[in-house]
């Protein structure tokens, strides 16, 4: 990263940590991995022809820019700020995910690296790593939770599909945590011409400055958009957080932006109150999983407790560190939204808009539903549509009580 | 003199290896592992590595990881695990425990508190796995403090300017890795192993022990002929998962019968001499 003086944009320092957080917590025989792969990141960023590169896939094959599209009549309904949606449910495989997966993939190009894997949640990074795979013509494995394969049925045979192998993940809570432990140990056992394409801004560093800043695309293009609709910027940006991909892609142009509120929302689940929930940052306390220090669903013991969220892509116990410093610092605020309040808002924005969102910006649209009306209709709120719901209409079916 | 420094001087003399057994404390619960554990030295331990149970040891393959599910239903925690060891230590003064495991549950304590409590319960080493040097001075630091040594790995993918750096604060021994993946699931190289071993032997005279991928009396003692120890664990916590159905005491009685199959094999491998 650039050192920025007086920005917070500049994170995190050599180490990679974001004040307390993130860090290179990985068994050794990974290290020198991620060495390599912090220095081939840092030689690629000042290399113009990958720039070049990415930005030519970004515009020809994922087909950004993405809208920032004025929710008219959600607006109205809620009778307050103006909503603008950034459109990332209209990119290639219908979600942010693949933005990241392009810069990783030519990472593992220029290192050398002849064989994928990821993890996957709700599917949309499995899908997204197995669409870019396809692309550069790398055999691509894909760790997912067997709860996840059961839920996200379309998005596993997509997978399967555009050529990866799906590996069920049976251990644990046999969702994303799992299918990350599962990916790590996949790649400690095949370091020689394994990449790892991680879906979030967590694991070891550099992954959370990485995948942010490939994401960060969402937010350079959105805040410049709202500058040229409404020659201004917004008052309020959202997006929902999982692990915090989207968000931190959408958050970080703004951080410095001290008129921009920013919030991140979380997935409450059954309720932050109950034991159900996913609202790493609202109820967690620091620790260490995955690669780096940060906001956990942990018992007092140190035993990761299992996440729950309606949405597969939320229903991850961590958090990205970068999130964990930004909450620790006051300038993001971290809110929450139960399953029930994001299938309303899912519903509320199929039938106002025409547009069908994935559970997990439906957290975020939620979120928006609940403050839009007591903000002046002349205040501006960027929402970041992180993907298209096309893959839960099984979930929502369910939760419903309708058979599909 | 540290019990861990007098166990490798001793076998040193007598010109043999460490056999060293891996059981998770409270596998497949808090009382059969006691057990298993206080007989452990008697069944040919050198040493012995005690894992702390988590939720998400992603460094090991399933028989680590089924281990430390059962210990974790069955309400292994760390202070339990402490308590095991001190009632241990209660007995048997000389034999080194090594606590191995993850860096989460130890945050969780408290690395300060950890290395005072850890030093106090008898415990002489500490392995964790994801704590690479990079990470590891938070607690290295203040175990050392406590005479407790802070076990460091070397990989098939450590280089020698990262082996320069890991030995440097290194103490107790050195844990090699010998095959890059998951506790139990690959066959453990034998020649690749010697040629690793020489270049540590270089950079340091620390003893060093070899584990991941080691299964039969055969690969103890081929490893045995070459390193300072003998690290089994998957092999030894499979015998629990294969007798859970048969009670403690044929649990008890299996782990330790395969222990005298492989220490026997690792103390005789080398025939009293001691290799160059």
């Amino acid at each position: 990263m650039n050192q920025i003086p007086n920005s917070l944009r500049s994170g995190p320092d050599g180490n990679g940590h974001f004040g307390a957080y993130g860090g290179r917590f990985v068994a050794e025989t990974l290290m020198p991995l991620v060495l390599s792969l912090e220095q081939a990141y840092e030689t690629a960023k000042k290399d113009p022809a990958f720039h070049a590169e990415l930005a030519d896939l970004l515009k020809h094959y994922v087909g950004r820019e993405s809208p920032l599209y004025f929710a008219e009549r959600l607006t109205a309904h809620l009778g307050g700020a103006k909503i603008y949606l950034k459109r990332e449910d209209l990119n290639h495989t219908g979600a942010h995910k693949i933005n990241n997966c392009l810069g990783q993939i030519l990472l593992a190009r220029r290192m050398g690296k002849t064989r994928i894997i990821a993890e996957t949640g709700a599917g949309q990074h499995g899908v997204a790593t197995a669409t870019v795979a396809a692309r550069f013509g790398l055999p691509c494995t894909v760790y997912m939770g067997d709860v996840d394969m059961e839920r996200q049925k379309p998005n596993v045979f997509r997978m399967r599909l555009l050529g990866a192998e799906v590996k069920g993940v049976s251990s644990g809570s046999r969702t994303l945590k799992d299918a990350t432990n599962e990916a790590l140990r996949d790649w400690v056992a095949n370091v020689e011409d394994t990449f790892y394409i991680i879906g979030s801004v967590v694991g070891p560093h550099p992954y959370p400055a990485l995948v942010r800043d490939f994401q960060t695309v969402i937010g350079n293009e959105t805040r410049a958009q709202m500058l040229d609709r409404e020659k201004r910027l917004p008052d309020l940006v959202v997006a929902c957080v999982g692990g915090g991909s989207n968000a931190a892609g959408m958050f970080h142009p703004f951080l410095d932006d001290t008129g921009v509120e920013i919030h991140g929302v979380e997935a409450a689940g059954d309720g932050v109150d109950t034991p159900r929930h996913a609202a790493t940052i609202s109820k967690g306390t620091p620790g260490v999983l995955h690669g780096a220090r940060s906001y956990l669903l942990q018992d007092g013991d140190g035993q990761i407790i299992e996440a729950h969220s309606i949405s597969a892509g939320l229903d991850y116990p961590g958090i990205g560190p970068e999130h964990s410093w930004l909450k620790d610092i006051g300038r993001v605020k971290y809110h929450s939204i139960t399953d029930q309040e994001a299938l309303d808002a899912f519903m509320l924005l199929s039938k106002l808009e025409g547009i069908i969102p994935a559970l997990e910006p439906a957290h975020a649209i939620a979120h928006v539903a609940k403050i839009a009306g007591q903000m002046d209709k002349d205040q501006l709120i960027a929402v970041c549509l992180s993907g298209r719901g096309d893959k839960d209409i099984f979930s929502v079916a369910a939760a419903l009580g309708e058979k599909l | 003199m540290s019990r861990l420094k007098d166990k490798f001087a001793a076998l040193k003399k007598e010109g043999r290896a460490a056999f060293v057994p891996f059981i998770t404390a409270g596998d497949p619960d808090m009382d059969t592992s006691f057990s298993i554990l206080q007989q452990l030295p008697a069944a040919g331990a050198d040493i012995i590595e005690l894992g702390m149970p988590f939720t998400d040891p992603m460094a090991d393959g399933p028989a680590v990881q089924a281990s430390s599910v059962r210990a974790l239903k069955s309400g292994a925690s760390m202070v339990k695990v402490l308590k095991m060891v001190e009632k241990f230590r209660k007995a048997d003064k000389a034999t080194p425990i090594v606590l191995m495991g993850y860096y989460n549950p130890i945050h969780a304590y408290g690395t300060a508190r950890f290395a005072k409590d850890v030093a106090h319960a008898g415990v002489d080493g500490l392995i964790v796995v994801d704590l690479p040097i990079e990470e590891d001075e938070v607690l290295r630091v203040p175990a050392q403090a406590h005479g407790v040594d802070l076990i460091r790995f070397v990989t098939p993918t450590t280089d020698e300017a990262r082996l320069k750096r890991i030995v440097a604060d290194a103490s107790g021994y050195l844990y090699y890795v010998s095959v890059a993946g998951v506790t139990g699931t690959k066959s453990v190289p034998e020649e690749e192993v010697r040629a690793a071993l020489a270049r540590v032997r270089a950079a340091t005279t620390l003893p060093c022990t070899v584990g991941f991928g080691i299964r039969s009396p055969e690969q103890a003692a081929a490893i045995a002929r070459m390193a300072d120890g003998v690290v089994v664990g998957s092999a030894i916590v499979g015998q629990v998962a294969d007798n859970l159905a048969h009670g403690k005491d044929r649990i008890v009685a299996e782990v330790l019968e395969l222990t005298r199959t492989l220490a026997g094999s690792t103390h005789a491998a080398r025939h009293g001499k001691v290799p160059a």
